[in-house]
């Protein structure tokens, strides 16, 4: 029995260890907001946050979640819509928005550890791929996100 | 229905399965979305055409008859119909349409529902106004009778119906039932447009916020009770076939339930979707390749190269090219070689298909529905109707979930016959399986030549295509001139603006290459717009012209691409230089503009090539004429999209052949665009009052050629083939 947290919830189960963290989310958690699309750790679309840290749960055995703390697209607010979120609606980013619960994820993440991202520093954190060609609307999303310096 | 604005979105919360998996603690049903109020017991009375339903809630239901893949069809069709119906945007929900070739059919394309071909706007927008505007007179009249006032007096604002003299007024939920009663007018009047409320400003999309939740249903998400996970073993080789498979060691694999042969190789059935894959994997498979296709992609180009040293079929001819060639003082020429490039989409092909007694149900992410539909009903032995298909949201498609031959979906049905429609089976397909399964924008070379006159004018073009048609041996085939030109091969060059008196096109259609070829957003002009544009680039520079003036010169009958050439370059300061680049690297600036879907695009870009030939594009200033702008901000999404989406192209896309077997197989050897490459985009449109075109395409074309010209501005150099490479641009 593997027992982890999964949006604040204790989870329990009998698993395959190698299986990776992605399908124990979709078909065994009922929480599909978490896409496939490489499998390979490629392009983000299955970003969640473990422990806080931005990971691809497509490559990532199960296992390795143990006794750890997972928070997907659909724990990531208590109550209606995280800031995130909400900026990526004013921004109007997502498209086909299949890669956009990976990105708002890497985004979360991302902005926990670095309220002010420059362009650099988002350009070297936020390796998600998206086919539909968004990246400028989560750029300026992200940067509308950031604190303002302090004492400013 | 928990859903206040989508159908589409998740709405039924699934318990776990048996399949060797407990789960100790339950999670609890998800929290419910914030509600309008929207709820399954809704009466919903007022249906006065198939495109719209008012509950006595409030709540507007605009049935969506074209597929919602990310270019913003679902919030564009509902604000058509809103627009009219002068409801309250808030309470404005998109419901996907059933297949119907009667009803939902595309007005461009006959008795089939389809999307594509950047049409959903353009064959909607007089449908979706008059849905509108009839409701909304049926609404009035309701009132009018209601209050016994003359029609003429009463006035409709977002969702209210109000008449000022009695100050009565009622919502339209409470009137729904009394209108459903009045008669459906023979005529309407639309608005003019200096009334528009919605149309033409800031109307944000229907879908946001359930693709930011996590909420929005794709058909990925599906599950069913009792479904089994569908992954295939397919053919290394195109036209190759199973000889011989050993299934034992794939049975053996935990939550693996059946294993059965189909046409398109062996499908491995599982309770979830690992466990299929494993098995899929553990399968021996022997193929027989004695039929299958063995070039390389480099021998199927060095034969177009030969193919293009001969005439081909004409597919557009001016004035007496011949004689232009003949009596040319020089002649100038320039060949351009573009890749098989895979559409990619992020979401990879699947669907989930159920064989009830009722007949059978599809989840899809549906881009030719009846088409589909038809083919389906013909597998299973239905009557069309019998074949009910819901239409999903898309994780992309870029034209291949508008397969031709229905690829995807009529082996999930093979698998589904294999197991006597036992169990609903999702057919997911990995990565690998999407990217190596063919169905590319073909592979095309262009040879060029322009004959030039002693004062130094263009007098002759000569532009000669190689490459597979989309069409032949098709579903589609019908399609194909008479003269057996695939007209989407040439499109964008048989159609060239420029006034050139004397011109030629060619096409060579090679028929022995076994690699399955589709539309690839914007089709043809994916390609043409590249060699055309370039090469006029190509020939400006050598005929010591501007670039732009030139092209506004040979423009002159055409005044929606020269707007939008003035509009682009005006906006990206072409009359002033760029600033220099920093030591060691170089500078550009280039521009192209291209006609697609009726739709005018120009794009101004800045590059800087690094000396390892490295090329980093800085800017990307578009200017777009789609006739009237629904949406302008989903207009700029649209077009800033399709920046990235070309620009992956140019720097990366690539599709290759090694004996016949396709190299690349998912993203770390098939790389897209990232978010460091993608350059500012700025997007203008032109203003109109002309009918609404496309735009979930035409932004595509001008990028390539625009970046090429600017990289010939910087370096003199202008690519002849993409994806770029370094060594063609070293300093």
């Amino acid at each position: 029995m593997l027992e982890f947290t999964v949006n604040n919830r204790a989870v329990a189960l009998d698993v395959e260890p190698e299986m990776p963290l992605l399908w124990v989310l979709r078909d065994h958690l009922d929480l599909p907001g978490t896409k496939y699309s490489c499998g390979i750790a490629v392009c983000g679309a299955c970003t969640v946050l473990l422990d806080g840290e931005a990971v691809r749960a497509c490559a990532l055995p199960v296992s390795r979640v143990a006794g750890r703390q997972v928070v997907t697209i659909e724990g990531l607010a208590q109550d209606g819509l995280h800031r995130v979120q909400r900026a990526w609606i004013e921004h109007q980013v997502p498209q086909c928005g299949y890669c956009q619960t990976g990105m708002i994820m890497s985004a979360v993440a991302l902005l926990a550890k670095n309220p002010r991202p420059s362009d650099a520093e988002i350009d070297a954190t936020m390796s998600n791929l998206c086919r539909c060609g968004t990246y400028a609307r989560v750029r300026k999303a992200i940067h509308a996100l950031a604190t303002p310096p302090a004492g400013g | 229905m928990d859903d206040p604005t989508i159908e589409n979105r998740r709405r039924r919360r699934f318990l776990q399965e048996a399949g060797g998996l407990t789960l100790a603690f339950c999670l609890p049903a998800r929290a419910a979305p914030p509600a309008t109020g929207q709820t399954a017991s809704v009466a919903v009375p007022f249906a006065p055409n198939a495109f719209l339903r008012i509950a006595t809630d409030d709540s507007v239901t605009v049935i969506a008859k074209h597929l919602e893949m990310g270019q913003g069809s679902y919030t564009g069709l509902a604000t058509i119909l809103a627009e009219e119906l002068d409801a309250d945007w808030q309470t404005v929900r998109v419901e996907g349409a059933p297949a119907d070739a009667t009803r939902y059919n595309n007005l461009f394309w006959g008795p089939s529902q389809g999307t594509g071909g950047s049409t959903a706007m353009a064959n909607s927008w007089d449908q979706l106004r008059q849905a509108g505007a009839t409701g909304r007179a049926m609404l009035v009249s309701a009132a009018a009778r209601r209050w016994q006032v003359p029609v003429t007096e009463i006035a409709v604002r977002d969702g209210v119906v109000s008449h000022a003299a009695t100050k009565r007024q009622a919502r339209f939920g409470e009137l729904a039932a009394d209108a459903a009663r009045e008669a459906v007018p023979a005529e309407v009047v639309l608005k003019p447009m200096g009334e528009f409320r919605l149309i033409g400003r800031h109307v944000p999309r229907k879908d946001s916020a359930d693709k930011t939740s996590g909420r929005a249903i794709f058909t990925q998400d599906i599950r069913l009770p009792g479904m089994l996970v569908a992954v295939v073993a397919h053919a290394p080789l195109f036209g190759a076939t199973v000889r011989h498979f050993d299934a034992t060691a794939a049975r053996r694999v935990q939550g693996v339930v059946d294993v059965v042969p189909i046409p398109s190789g062996i499908a491995v059935l599982a309770r979830d979707t690992w466990s299929a894959k494993k098995g899929r994997d553990a399968l021996r498979v022997e193929w027989d390749e004695s039929r299958a296709f063995r070039l390389d992609s480099a021998d199927i180009l060095a034969r177009y190269r030969e193919m293009a040293k001969s005439p081909g079929v004409v597919a557009q001819r001016t004035g007496d090219p011949e004689q232009a060639f003949a009596g040319a003082d020089r002649i100038i020429l320039a060949s351009y070689d573009l890749p098989y490039l895979a559409h990619a989409a992020m979401e990879p092909m699947n669907c989930v298909i159920r064989l009830g007694e009722e007949g059978c149900e599809v989840w899809n992410g549906e881009q030719l529905n009846t088409g589909d539909q038809a083919r389906l009903a013909e597998m299973f032995g239905l009557p069309v109707e019998r074949v009910k298909i819901h239409m999903l949201y898309a994780g992309g498609s870029f034209g291949r979930r508008a397969n031709t031959e229905s690829d995807y979906l009529v082996e999930a049905a093979h698998i589904v016959k294999a197991i006597g429609g036992r169990a609903p089976v999702k057919l997911v397909w990995m990565r690998e399986d999407d990217m190596r399964a063919g169905y590319y924008r073909p592979l095309f070379h262009h040879s060029l030549a322009a004959a030039i006159d002693a004062e130094g004018r263009l007098i002759g073009w000569r532009h000669r295509l190689v490459g597979q048609s989309i069409l032949a041996g098709s579903s589609f085939a019908a399609l194909t001139r008479q003269d057996g030109i695939d007209p989407l091969s040439v499109e964008g060059a048989a159609n060239l603006p420029y006034a050139i008196a004397n011109r030629l096109v060619e096409l060579h259609t090679p028929k022995d290459i076994g690699v399955p070829v589709l539309w690839w957003r914007s089709v043809g002009s994916s390609h043409t717009a590249y060699a055309t544009e370039v090469f006029l680039d190509v020939l400006a520079r050598a005929l010591g012209k501007d670039p732009l003036a030139w092209r506004l010169e040979l423009l002159a009958e055409h005044p929606r691409h020269r707007g939008v050439l003035q509009l682009a370059a005006e906006k990206a300061d072409w009359a002033r230089p760029l600033p220099a680049a920093t030591s060691g690297s170089r500078r550009g600036r280039g521009l192209a503009v291209h006609e697609s879907f009726q739709s005018y695009v120009a794009q101004v870009a800045e590059v800087t090539v690094a000396a390892d030939g490295s090329v980093k594009v800085d800017r990307v200033v578009c200017a777009v004429d789609c006739g009237m702008a629904i949406n302008p901000d989903n207009i700029r999404s649209q077009v800033e999209g399709a920046v990235g989406f070309a620009l992956s192209a140019v720097l990366h896309g690539e599709i290759t052949l090694r004996a016949g077997a396709v190299v690349e197989g998912n993203f770390d050897t098939y790389p897209m665009l990232r978010i460091g490459e993608m350059p500012r985009v700025e997007v203008y449109i032109v203003p109109s009052a002309a009918k609404p075109t496309g735009i979930g395409e035409p932004g595509v074309p001008p990028l390539a050629p625009a970046v090429a010209n600017a990289i010939g501005a910087a370096t003199g150099r202008f690519p002849e083939r993409l994806p770029l490479r370094r060594a063609d641009l070293r300093a």
